[in-house]
C-alpha cells in the first residue's frame, strides 16, 4: 500500500513538473500573470508530492518493509534506526528520489522566494520544471524504489557496512544539495537567458543566495567525504584522486568560479554571458558526475547497482539539459553582452585571472577523471592516472591561484592600485618568511613543498587576518571572503602537514609488544570480542605509553557484518587538534599476533576545519545576503558584529 | 597581529619537533620488509607508484588484496637483487601495462592527457587578456568622454 503511494506520488509530481515546465516558460512573458500563478501553483503542488513520496519510502524503511525490493536489499530488522534512515538513500534508486526532494525544496524557495521578479521566477521554475520531469522519468522507467520484491523474504540484506557510518550518511544530502543547488543557478541562468533583457538584469543576485547554498553544501559534502574516507579506509589518506571524488570536486571549482564571476556581473554588469556560461557548466559538471557515478563507467563503493540503461538515460538527459542551455546561450547571449569598462589593474581583472585558474585546475581534473576511460573505449589501451598525474597539474594551478586570492578583494572595481593594496598586506609576507624558516628550521625531514605551503598558508592567514581587521564592521561581503579565504589557509596547512610529514609505522605485534610511531610509543594488550547489533567485532586494546605509564587506550577494530558477510575496519584516532595518532588493525596472524598500522599526521584535522571556516566564510555571506531582505535587520546584526570580533 | 601570528606559527611547528623514541620497541616487522631503512623506504617509495591491479585506485603499498602482496613481495625481491627503481618499474610495466603505473607515462597516447590542462590555462588565460584589453579600450574611451566619475 504505501509502496503504490509514492508510486502515485511520484507519477502526479511528474504531471504537476510538466505543467510547471509550461506555465512557467509561458509565464516568462510580459503579460502572462495567468500562467506565473499557475506555474506557482503547480511548483507547491509538486513540492507536496515529492515530500508525500519520499515520506512513503522512509515509512517503508521504518517498517521494515521487505516486500519493497529496494528495502529488502538495503535494510535488515536488526540496522539501528539511523542506518534505516540513512539507507533510504544509500543506494541508487532512493538516492535518486532524494535528489528529487532537494530539487522540490530549491524549486519550492524559487516560488516563494521570487526573486529576481515575477518574469525571471516564472522561467526559472519552468526550467526546474523541465529538469524534474526529466529527472522523475528517469526514476520511474529504470529506477523507482517503490518497486514490489515476491515473495517477499523475512529478512532484507542489510546496508552496506562501509556506509553504516554518521559521517556516510550525511554525506550524500549535503553533497546533492550542492550539485542540485546548483541545478537552480542553471534555472536561473536559462530564465535570464529566456526572458532577455532588461528584465534578465538582476539574476545574477537573484541566483546568489542558490549559488552560496550549493557552494557551502558542497564544500561541507566533500569534506565530510573525504573526513569519512580518513577514518573508514584505515590508510590515513584523506583524498585518493579517485574519479568520484573528482566528479564532486569538479561542480566544486566551477561553483567556485561562478561565484567570483558573478559578483563582477552584479556589482559592475561586467561578464554577463560569461557568467551565465559558468552557471550552465556548473550544472554541467553536477550531471557528469552523476554520470559517472551511477552510470558504471567506473566502480566505487558509490556505484551501488550499475546499470547501462541508466547511463544512457544520463547521457541523454545532459545532452538535453546541457545541448538545450547551450543552444539557448549561442541564440541569446549575444542580445546580453554589456561591454565591461575597467583597467588591467582592476577587481574585474583579478576575478577573470581567479576563473582562468579555476578553469585550467577542473580542465586538470576532468582530463585525468575522463582520459583513461575515453583512450580505453577508443583504443582498448588502459592507462592508470593516479595521484602523481594531479601533483604535476592540478597543484601547481591551484598553487599559482592561491597567491593571487588576496590581492583581488584590496583592489578597487575598474581601476586599482596594486602598490596602494600590496601596502597593508607587507606583514602577511613578513609571515610567509617567518613560516618558511621556520618550518625549514623545525621540521623533518626537510621539504621545499611543504616550505613553499607554509609560506602560501602564511599568506593567506596574514592577509585574511589584516583584511577581518580592517572590515570590522564594513560590509557583511568582504569580511565572509577573508574567513574564506582563511579557511583556504587552514586546509592548506592540514594538506601539507599529512603529506609531507606523515610518519607511520606498520608490525606484527603479540600481547605485551611496544610499537614506537613518531613521538608515541605504543603497546599491545591483546584483543577481544565485541557483538555489535548486526556485526561481530574484535577489538584491540592499545596503550599509549609514557615510559611505563599508561596515558590512553586506543581501539582499533576489525568487523565482520553478519548479514552481508563483509569485513570492515573501524579505526582509532586521538586528536590533539593540531596532530592525530591513527590506529588501522589489520589481519590476524595467528597465535594472538595481528598487523598494526600506526600513523602520525600533523595537523590532518586542520583539513576539514578549513572546509568549515570556507562554509563559515558562505554561510555568513549568506546571511549577509538574506538579512537585506529580512523585516528586522536588527536581530541578526549583533551577533554578526561579535563574530567579527 | 604579529605576535599572534608567531604563537600560532609555533604551536603549529611544535607538531615536527618529533624525535622517535625507540625505547623497547620489541614489534616484529612485518615479513619481507627490510632491516636497512634507505632499502625499506625506496620499497615503500615504489609501492606508493604502483597500482593495485585488482583494486579501485589503490596503490600497491595500500592494499589488502592478495595480489598487492605478491607484487610487494616481487618488488621487494628485485630490490633485494639490486635492480634499480627505473629497472623495476619497467619490468613490472612490461608484465602488466602502463596500467600498473601510478603516474601515466608521457607518450604518443598520452601527451594530451599531460598537456590538456595547460592548454586550457593557456586558452583560458588568451580569452581573459582579450577581455581585458577590449574593456580597457572601453574605459579609455569612456574616459575620453569626459565621463570620470563612474
Amino acid at each position: 500500500m504505501i509502496g503504490e503511494l509514492g508510486q502515485l506520488s511520484l507519477c502526479f509530481a511528474l504531471a504537476l513538473s510538466l505543467v510547471m515546465a509550461n506555465a512557467g516558460i509561458l509565464g516568462a512573458q510580459p503579460a502572462n500573470d495567468t500562467a506565473r500563478r499557475i506555474a506557482h501553483g503547480a511548483a507547491m503542488g509538486f513540492f507536496v508530492f515529492i515530500v508525500l513520496a519520499f515520506g512513503a519510502l522512509t515509512f517503508a524503511y521504518l517498517q521494515s518493509d521487505f516486500s519493497l525490493r529496494t528495502v529488502a536489499e538495503n535494510s535488515t530488522t536488526a540496522q539501528p534506526l539511523i542506518y534505516k534512515i540513512s539507507a533510504v538513500w544509500s543506494n541508487h534508486e532512493g538516492s535518486m528520489l532524494l535528489w528529487m526532494l532537494v530539487m522540490a525544496l530549491y524549486t519550492g524557495a524559487i516560488a516563494i522566494a521570487g526573486r529576481g521578479g515575477p518574469r525571471i521566477t516564472a522561467a526559472a521554475l519552468g526550467v526546474m520544471g523541465l529538469l524534474a520531469a526529466a529527472f522523475l522519468l528517469f526514476i520511474l522507467f529504470t529506477s523507482s524504489p517503490f518497486l514490489r520484491f515476491d515473495p517477499t523474504p523475512f529478512e532484507g540484506a542489510g546496508l552496506n557496512p562501509l556506509l553504516q557510518d554518521p559521517g556516510a550518511a550525511m554525506h550524500p544530502p549535503m553533497l546533492y544539495f550542492g550539485y542540485v543547488g546548483l541545478s537552480a543557478s542553471f534555472a536561473y541562468a536559462a530564465a535570464a537567458l529566456i526572458v532577455g533583457l532588461p528584465d534578465s538584469e538582476g539574476w545574477a543576485r537573484a541566483a546568489r543566495p542558490f549559488m552560496l547554498t550549493a557552494w557551502i553544501t558542497l564544500t561541507c559534502g566533500i569534506a565530510l567525504g573525504s573526513w569519512w574516507a580518513y577514518y573508514t579506509l584505515g590508510w590515513g589518506g584523506f583524498w585518493f584522486w579517485d574519479a568520484v571524488e573528482n566528479a564532486s570536486l569538479m561542480p566544486w571549482l566551477i561553483a567556485t568560479a561562478l561565484l567570483h564571476s558573478a559578483l563582477a556581473t552584479e556589482a559592475r554588469g561586467a561578464f554577463r554571458t560569461w557568467t551565465l556560461l559558468l552557471a550552465i557548466g556548473g550544472f554541467s559538471m553536477s550531471l557528469i558526475g552523476t554520470f559517472l557515478v551511477r552510470s558504471g563507467a567506473i566502480t566505487s563503493v558509490h556505484t551501488f547497482a550499475s546499470d547501462p540503461t541508466r547511463g544512457l538515460f544520463i547521457l541523454i538527459l545532459i545532452a538535453l539539459a546541457v545541448g538545450g542551455a547551450l543552444a539557448l546561450f549561442a541564440w541569446r547571449a549575444p542580445s546580453l553582452q554589456g561591454g565591461a569598462a575597467f583597467e588591467p589593474v582592476s577587481r574585474e581583472t583579478m576575478l577573470l585571472l581567479n576563473n582562468v585558474f579555476l578553469i585550467a585546475s577542473c580542465a586538470a581534473v576532468f582530463v585525468g577523471t575522463l582520459y583513461p576511460l575515453a583512450l580505453d573505449a577508443m583504443t582498448g589501451q588502459k592507462i592508470t592516472v593516479g595521484p602523481p598525474y594531479y601533483a604535476i597539474t592540478f597543484a601547481p594551478i591551484f598553487f599559482a591561484l592561491l597567491a593571487l586570492v588576496p590581492l583581488g578583494p584590496r583592489l578597487a572595481w575598474r581601476k586599482g592600485n596594486l602598490k596602494e593594496a600590496m601596502k597593508p598586506l607587507y606583514p602577511a609576507l613578513g609571515v610567509a618568511a617567518i613560516a618558511v624558516i621556520a618550518v625549514l628550521a623545525i621540521a623533518s625531514p626537510k621539504s621545499l613543498a611543504g616550505a613553499g605551503a607554509f609560506a602560501m598558508a602564511g599568506w593567506l592567514l596574514g592577509t585574511s587576518v589584516i583584511e577581518i581587521r580592517k572590515r570590522r564592521g564594513a560590509r557583511m561581503a568582504g569580511f565572509a571572503a577573508a574567513i574564506a579565504h582563511a579557511g583556504l589557509a587552514v586546509s592548506l596547512l592540514g594538506i601539507a602537514g599529512t603529506t609531507v610529514w606523515r610518519s607511520e609505522a606498520l608490525a606484527v605485534v603479540g600481547a605485551g609488544d611496544r610499537l614506537a610511531v613518531g613521538p608515541y610509543t605504543l603497546r599491545f594488550n591483546g584483543i577481544s570480542n565485541v557483538d555489535g547489533p548486526n556485526y561481530q567485532g574484535r577489538r584491540a586494546a592499545i596503550d599509549l605509553m609514557d615510559g611505563d605509564k599508561v596515558t590512553a587506550t586506543m581501539r582499533p577494530e576489525q568487523r565482520i557484518y553478519t548479514a552481508e558477510g563483509q569485513d570492515v575496519s573501524v579505526t582509532a584516532i586521538r586528536t590533539t587538534g593540531l596532530r592525530d595518532l591513527y590506529l588501522a588493525l589489520g589481519d590476524d596472524r595467528g597465535n594472538g599476533r595481528w598487523t598494526l598500522r600506526a600513523y602520525v599526521s600533523p595537523l590532518a584535522p586542520l583539513i576539514w576545519l578549513g572546509a568549515l571556516v570556507m562554509a563559515l566564510g558562505g554561510a555568513l555571506s549568506l546571511a549577509g545576503r538574506l538579512r537585506v531582505r529580512a523585516p528586522e535587520p536588527k536581530a541578526a546584526a549583533p551577533v554578526l558584529a561579535q563574530a567579527a570580533e | 597581529m604579529k605576535r599572534w601570528m608567531l604563537a600560532l606559527l609555533l604551536l603549529i611547528g611544535a607538531n615536527f619537533a618529533a624525535p622517535v623514541l625507540q625505547d623497547g620497541a620489541k614489534a616484529a616487522a612485518v615479513e619481507g620488509s627490510f632491516a636497512d631503512p634507505v632499502q625499506e623506504a625506496r620499497a615503500r617509495t615504489l609501492q606508493r607508484q604502483l597500482r593495485c591491479l585488482v583494486c579501485q585506485g589503490q596503490s600497491i603499498d595500500e592494499s589488502n588484496a592478495p595480489l598487492a602482496a605478491d607484487l610487494r613481495g616481487l618488488v621487494r625481491q628485485q630490490i633485494a637483487d639490486g635492480r634499480s627503481d627505473d629497472q623495476i618499474k619497467d619490468y613490472l610495466k612490461a608484465r602488466y601495462g602502463d596500467f600498473i603505473l601510478m603516474q601515466p607515462p608521457l607518450e604518443q597516447a598520452t601527451w594530451l592527457l599531460w598537456l590538456a590542462p595547460f592548454l586550457v590555462l593557456g586558452a583560458a588565460g588568451g580569452v581573459a587578456w582579450l577581455a581585458v584589453s577590449r574593456a580597457r579600450k572601453a574605459a579609455a574611451s569612456l574616459d575620453s568622454q569626459n565621463i570620470t566619475n563612474l
